[in-house]
């Protein structure tokens, strides 16, 4: 097989780089209103019809928009397996955490309306709001934590050895910070969700907690980008980068520095758009939620989600997760991905299913188009959830 | 006892993919069923098919949520336990997980929805299609994740890259077409559908001995029974080409499963049934078919079935082997990046590169496989050996369901096509106790699969032991207490959804409107 070698493995790793953020984003924008939803489901609904549309608004395709998160996970296996087997077994019991949210909300939603019972109902709220929230919150909490560098060493086999990460450790302020932010990304992202397909009293209420949540990202981000600035060690690569080279971070060397993680905008001032859409997506959808246009503010968080993930991804750029306690086992675009013939295979599939996944998922939103209808909901017991 | 992290690790890793796996073969079947049956309704136009559709669809969501919940935990945990085998294999195994997810999940999951929530707003053939897209998502899947596991059984495609230290693919055909992987897939996926077709067998049965529901009970099992004919048959048939190919590619496994702890002349007797002692090295009390094995093995009668004895004798001559490699390796990695490899090295390891993994056998006994001694080596060879009663037995029992299973879904073809459903009430309830025995069949199918590659995680490349993630036990056995807990609850509620689901049976296809509708909940203006 030669046919990879048409695009040099320096260009498929900036490719598949690119397309860790394309899951990640994708993922956020996708099933990030069904965990907004989630979250926001004991507070904007009270009575069990008000709970059961909210359930409805997503009931059709929460199920789809979880892919993301299982494609994600797949497609880092199969570009970047360092970073597979470093992050997901450095954040172990975190890791745990959103698996065990994630079970529950499956089955949350598929179980609740099977019984009429009333502390049936009200435990299976509970899970699913655990089941939006807790995922929301911790993976805010392992980019924070990723940013900061995290306590992994490989040795000479590339075997990974931690020092000490446990869960409390993860929630150091800055980690928490990243916590809070992700969830206030989210619930505002899930209000406008919200007012798209209810009417009354829920979209009422997920009018104002969906304002707040904005407020709060915005406060959020620029507070965090302001600390990652003048109060975080950033990383920067020291030794001559072989970009095409094996993926083996032990052939580097890193040092760390202060405002090194804004280095990149100083030096590619495009850059700056990263943070900038952050910003100007959690104002815009404040307005468009106080304007009462649902649709319109959901546009405006995708492109919130999607400035602040990029500007997670550009800041760090070329690092993927840079080591706390031996900075040149740090993971790199330029040593942590799979072989080239490998990300081309991966590049070619992609290229081929996903505008397939975008064709078809699109179909199936124009089906379920319009309100959720609360008659329909009232008079079937079994069917809708 | 004392808890170590492989053994944990092992096991929180069999308790979350057999307790995964008692969702996957009914979801496999019954999407199946449940196209055959709108299919019917679609060309037909009677209401009853509808009605069937709605209702084993029911059943189907019950089970289905399940699947899906406990998948997840399935595509991170490779990287949260095994995170040396994610490095050492992600460039191979993770490219099939990753297009299980482009090329199934979204197909499975995104139609699901429509499945359940689209029959008002789709036209007949719409709603169809998007059944049969859940089916073929779910089939999808199958395939993909079995090619994963094919390799892992059957390594090919790749080569060791001492610069990376770890395995990369040279030829990404041969992971696909990889004839283990084929075999385990139709083995598999005819495996679920006849766990859906003796699930809806049983299910009729109970309605048909309470008579209930029996134009839907009849209809079901027609469907279930010819459906589950085919299927089991196939079961039976891909199996033995799964056996076949062991020969070629897993011997060990083979002789393990058969208890053969000697190589006998060709052709080989089969065991019938004994009680295999792994301490004395024999089968006691051994019952033989003369020929049998040779037969199914070999498909000869002159070709000679390689016994555990003769096996351990040539992984022996491989860790030898594979110290050579390990040798090489480490002069490899010593020389500085960019100087000239000695040639020599770069031979030695091209010779015996492909035994490297026989070297980290001996990681158990020393730290460097160069200093073992031959007593060390010669025990890693007897490591090799898998637990041989766990696979003797548990390989007889899910053949003899099998072929139980041709034996049942024959029955009910006869008696369906004869319209005799009706007249035995022994036989439905033969076919109501049936119900569980395909999972049964389907978890043992699995453990002889996996225990028979012990001790590799990857067949003679990685041991599984040198695969581990460097975890605290008590951390691992914090999540196995923690999966336990949360997985006892959640079964003991689906199984409480099905009885109450089965019990109250099919709905009755349309009701009554009614405004039900709060103002609060009515639009604003």
């Amino acid at each position: 097989m030669v046919l990879h070698t048409l695009i040099d493995y320096d260009t498929l790793r900036v490719i598949w780089w690119l397309l860790l953020g394309v899951l990640l984003i994708g993922f956020a924008v996708m099933d990030g209103f069904d965990l907004g939803t989630a979250t926001l489901l004991p507070f904007v609904a009270r009575t069990d019809l008000e709970r059961r549309t909210v359930i409805n608004t997503v009931g059709a395709t929460w199920e789809g928009n979880q892919v993301w998160l299982i494609l994600g996970g797949g497609a880092i296996f199969a570009a970047w397996p360092p970073l597979y087997a470093v992050s997901f077994s450095g954040f172990y019991l975190a890791m745990f955490a959103i698996l065990f949210a994630l079970i529950l909300r499956p089955v949350g939603f598929k179980y609740r309306s099977k019984r009429d019972s009333a502390a049936w109902r009200t435990g299976w709220d509970w899970a699913l709001f655990i089941g939006g929230f807790v995922p929301a919150l911790v993976m805010g909490v392992a980019v924070g934590n990723a940013l900061q560098g995290v306590p992994f060493r490989l040795d000479g086999d590339l075997r990974i050895f931690y020092d000490g990460t446990t869960l409390f450790e993860l929630l150091n302020p800055f980690g928490l910070l990243c916590g809070l932010l992700s969830v206030a990304m989210l619930v505002m992202h899930g209000a406008g969700w919200l007012m798209l397909k209810t009417e009354g009293v829920i979209a009422a209420r997920a009018r104002a907690i969906g304002s707040v949540a904005a407020l709060v990202t915005l406060a959020l981000f620029a507070v965090g980008g302001v600390w990652l600035w003048l109060g975080i060690e950033g990383y920067a690569i020291t030794s001559a980068v072989a970009k095409g080279g094996p993926s083996n971070p032990l052939a580097k060397t890193v040092a760390l520095a202060p405002g090194a993680w804004l280095a990149n905008y100083a030096a590619h001032p495009w850059m700056m758009a990263g943070p900038a859409l952050g910003l100007l997506g959690a104002l815009g959808s404040l307005a468009l939620l106080r304007m009462n246009r649902g649709g319109f503010a959901w546009l405006l968080s995708s492109l919130s989600i999607l400035g602040i993930i990029s500007t997670v991804g550009l800041s760090m750029f070329p690092f993927i997760l840079p080591s706390s306690i031996d900075a040149r086992s740090s993971l790199t675009v330029w040593d942590a991905s799979s072989s080239h013939l490998t990300l081309f295979i991966m590049l070619v599939c992609t290229l081929i299913f996903v505008p397939l996944i975008l064709a078809y998922t699109s179909w199936v939103y124009k089906v379920l188009w319009g309100k959720v209808d609360v008659q329909a909901i009232a008079k079937d017991g079994s069917h809708a959830y | 006892m004392e808890l170590n992290i492989v053994d944990l690790s092992r096991l929180q890793f069999a308790m979350t993919a057999l307790y995964h796996f008692l969702f996957i073969p009914l979801t496999l079947g019954l999407s199946v069923v449940l196209g055959i049956m709108e299919t019917v309704y679609v060309m037909t136009g009677r209401p009853i098919w509808r009605q069937m559709t709605k209702f084993w669809g029911t059943l189907f969501g019950i089970n289905f949520v399940l699947g899906v919940s406990t998948g997840i935990v399935m595509e991170f945990q490779f990287g949260m336990n095994w995170s040396y085998y994610s490095h050492y294999v992600g460039d191979i195994f993770g490219a099939p997980l990753a297009i299980e997810g482009l090329m199934a999940f979204f197909l499975e999951a995104t139609f699901v929805g429509l499945f359940f929530f689209g029959w008002d707003k789709l036209s007949k053939l719409g709603h169809l299609t998007a059944t049969w897209c859940v089916a073929l998502g779910s089939n999808f899947s199958a395939l993909w994740i079995l090619i994963a596991n094919g390799w892992m059984q059957n390594p090919v495609g790749s080569a060791f890259n001492p610069q990376t230290m770890r395995m990369e693919v040279t030829d990404f055909f041969a992971v696909l077409m990889n004839p283990v992987a084929q075999a385990k897939f139709v083995h598999t996926v005819s495996a679920g559908y006849v766990t859906g077709a003796i699930f809806v067998l049983g299910v009729s049965a109970w309605y048909l001995l309470r008579g209930r529901h029996v134009e839907l009970a009849k209809r079901s099992m027609a469907v279930a029974a010819s459906f589950g004919l085919a299927a089991s048959l196939s079961v039976v048939v891909l199996g033995d080409e799964s056996g076949y190919l062991a020969t070629e590619h897993q011997k060990m496994k083979l002789a393990a499963i058969e208890a053969m702890w000697e190589t006998e002349p060709a052709p080989a007797a089969f065991t019938l049934i004994g009680l295999p002692s792994q301490v004395d090295r024999e089968t006691h009390y051994a019952i033989h078919i003369p020929w049998a094995l040779g037969l199914i093995a070999t498909r000869s009668l002159d070709t000679v079935v390689p016994g555990i004895d003769e096996l351990v004798g040539q992984a022996q001559a491989r860790i030898k082997s594979g110290i050579t490699a390990f040798d090489a390796l480490q002069k490899i990695r010593a020389t500085t990046p960019g100087a000239a490899i000695d040639p020599a090295v770069q031979r030695s390891f091209e010779d015996n590169g492909a035994n490297l993994g026989y070297a980290l056998l001996l990681k158990r006994y020393v730290d460097d496989p160069r200093t073992a001694t031959p007593e060390q080596v010669a025990a890693a060879g007897w490591d090799t050996v898998p637990n041989v009663p766990t696979l003797f037995w548990s390989f007889r029992i899910m053949v003899g369901l099998g072929f139980f299973f041709i034996l049942l879904t024959s029955v009910f073809f006869v008696l369906s096509a004869r319209r005799r459903l009706d007249h035995y009430r022994p036989l439905l309830w033969i076919a109501v106790l049936a119900i569980p025995l395909p999972w049964v069949a389907g978890e043992l199918g699995w453990v002889v699969a996996e225990i028979g590659r012990q001790p590799w995680i990857i067949e003679g490349v990685l041991p599984t032991a040198a695969a581990v993630s460097d975890l605290g036990a008590a951390t691992v056995l914090t999540t196995i207490l923690g999966f336990a807990a949360l997985y006892t609850v959640l079964i003991i509620i689906e199984m409480a959804l099905m009885v109450r689901a089965i019990r109250k049976g099919p709905e009755p296809d349309d009701e009554p409107e009614a405004a039900l509708v709060p103002a609060t909940l009515a639009a604003a203006e």
